[in-house]
């Protein structure tokens, strides 16, 4: 049999469907950038200038800056999932899942485009909450190379995550569940707008089986040098989420992907 | 090797436990149009579907040019083109930008003289900036073919092309198709409508509850098949056949104002005109007569009776 000289990696299809997707988001441009910059402008009113001005420094952080890493994890947590979920739902929710699955196109492949996608878009964000809230209060990144590195990783991670929550849900419900019912509420109580250890101590204790706590912590000590529960165990915790991730998306394909009959 | 498509013992049970293919066998010839006919659930889009990697199999094999379809996928599928049944688009993607996506999808670098011609071909050159969910379905389904043949492939899959489409779109269809087969293309085309398989297709096969029926070139088929149906609309009703027409095969409906008559056109004695002169001895009259070719069903029911 002679052999097949066509490549063995489809980065025209990558391409095809990274640019798709891309595509998709610069039609809802508004609902997709302009939206975060006045939710993240309208927190700062209230927390920070409202609320703020009445809060003492947070491990000697004004209180509107301290809130800064925090309002953009939050931002990439949601964004994230419903950016890389609603990707790979959505053609199976309307049957055009059909030419993805006729194509030479490896589960990989699919993954790294969809995934790759929804990250782009989530840190593009990121980046505009960020610059947004430099209007209000002033911002200082002390550890540049480890911010990009948690804002990568992040967006990386809960783009998978996304990615197995629109595999697998049945319906937009299923879709909306895990963002709103888990993440947010994980994201407000993992101290994102306040430093755990201004919590008692048995609330503290409690506090820290939120691996959401990790994931934040991490990427605020890129931003003012402190930490509650130090940078590498940070680190740690997001590249396990990460890892578990992998694992779940690795078996989910090894099991029939989930999108064929 | 003449073969481009080997199906061996192909079957498919879904989850439901439905079994939607039998020991499916059939290989497809280098650029044949073969026609795949078949009744409402009979498993043409399951079949098709797993050739094109959309359903997976669950017993048996596929080769497409002598590449797996499972261990070769890249191969098997960047060489196949499919226009599915269902009509599903991208409701805000212009023509264009998603028969552009297609080609990239299946592996080709853009050449967009190709993505014209395609476009012309099919007379969607002038909505190539109009959003797909303002197009009309006829036009949706020249967009799903532009789609299926923006990579270029060797092997088109129709599965019922002309459901739902009009007399001009059908005319430019069949055009295209005898095209594509003139510049080397292998098609496979499903359709309920044994006229249309009669014309297009140089072979055809009849499969009816995930089975094979029958594969034949479509004279041969046809010749075997040509079975017509005569029917005499009488002046006045009848309460049975007289004895005088038991010669002939017929049979009394309409409370006895419609007789009907099954015959061979490939026999040499149809029997036809003897009948008419004897009803005219006997004085029998009609208003009107018709003759229609042997329906799909009917051939199915002759096929499968044959079968067992
Ligand atoms: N996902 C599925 N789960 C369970 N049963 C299925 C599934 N898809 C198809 N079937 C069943 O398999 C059988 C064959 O379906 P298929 O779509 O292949 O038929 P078909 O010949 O294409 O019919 P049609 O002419 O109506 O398009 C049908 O009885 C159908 O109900
Ligand atoms: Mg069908």
């Amino acid at each position: 049999m002679m052999a097949d000289n066509r490549v063995n990696f489809n980065a025209h299809g990558v391409w095809a469907i990274y640019r798709f997707e891309m595509a998709r988001a610069l039609r809802t441009v508004l609902q997709s950038l302009v939206t975060p910059v006045i939710t993240t402008s309208l927190y700062f009113v209230v927390f920070g200038a409202a609320i703020g001005s009445r809060m003492t420094e947070v491990d000697g952080v004004s209180y509107g800056a301290f809130i800064v890493p925090g309002l953009v994890m939050l931002a990439l947590f949601t964004q994230s999932i419903f950016n890389a979920s609603f990707g790979i739902f959505f053609p199976k929710f309307t049957g055009t899942i059909y030419e993805l699955l006729s194509a030479p196109i490896s589960y990989l492949e699919i993954v790294l485009a969809y995934v790759g996608a929804a990250a782009t878009k989530s840190i593009v964000l990121g980046v505009i909450i960020m610059l947004t809230a430099s209007l209000f209060v002033p911002v200082t990144i002390q550890h540049p190379v480890s911010m990009v590195a948690f804002l990568l990783l992040t967006a990386v991670t809960f783009s998978l995550f996304g990615f197995i929550i629109g595999i697998w849900s049945k319906g937009f419900e299923q879709l909306q569940f895990i963002p709103m019912l888990v993440v947010t509420p994980l994201t407000f109580l993992g101290g994102a707008f306040y430093s755990i250890d201004m919590l008692p101590s048995f609330w503290r204790t409690v506090t820290l089986f939120n691996p959401v706590v990790y994931l934040i912590d991490g990427f605020r000590w890129s931003f003012y040098g402190t930490s509650d529960v130090g940078v590498v165990v940070s680190l740690v915790a997001t590249l396990g989420f990460l890892l578990a991730c992998l694992v779940v998306v690795a078996w989910t394909f090894a099991t029939g992907f989930r999108l064929k009959d | 090797m003449a073969s481009i498509i080997s199906i061996d013992r192909l079957g498919k049970t879904y989850a439901s436990g439905f079994s939607a293919l039998k020991q499916v066998s059939l290989d497809i010839e280098r650029g044949e149009i073969f026609a795949l006919l078949g009744p409402n659930g009979a498993g043409k889009t399951t079949l098709i579907s797993i050739v094109c990697g959309i359903v997976t199999a669950s017993e048996g094999s596929v080769t497409v040019d002598g590449f797996d379809i499972g261990r070769d996928y890249r191969a098997t599928r960047s060489r196949i083109g499919l226009v599915p049944q269902e009509l599903t688009t991208d409701a805000f993607e212009t023509v264009w930008a998603t028969v552009s996506f297609s080609r990239g999808l299946f592996g080709r670098a853009p050449n967009p003289a190709y993505i014209e011609k395609v476009l012309r071909e099919l007379s969607l050159w002038d909505k190539r900036n109009s959003r797909l969910r303002t197009l009309s379905g006829g036009m949706k389904r020249r967009v799903m073919i532009a789609k299926a043949l923006s990579h270029e492939p060797d092997i088109l899959f129709l599965d019922e092309p002309t459901a739902g489409v009009d007399v001009s779109l059908r005319r430019d269809m069949w055009n295209l198709v005898r095209e594509m087969r003139a510049s080397g293309v292998t098609i496979i085309l499903t359709t309920h409508y044994i006229e249309e398989a009669e014309d297009m297709a140089d072979r055809i096969g009849v499969i009816n509850k995930g089975e094979l029926i029958v594969v034949e070139q479509t004279a041969e088929l046809m010749a075997k098949m040509g079975r017509k149906c005569l029917t005499l609309y009488l002046a006045e009703p009848m309460s049975s056949i007289p004895g005088a027409l038991e010669d002939w095969k017929l049979s009394l409906n309409a409370d006895g104002y419609e007789l009907e008559y099954t015959f061979d056109v490939n026999d040499e004695r149809t029997g036809v005109p003897s009948l008419l002169r004897r009803m005219s001895d006997l004085g029998i009259a009609f208003r009107d007569l018709h003759t229609r070719q042997s329906s799909l069903e009917e051939i199915f029911v002759s096929l499968v009776r044959e079968g067992s």
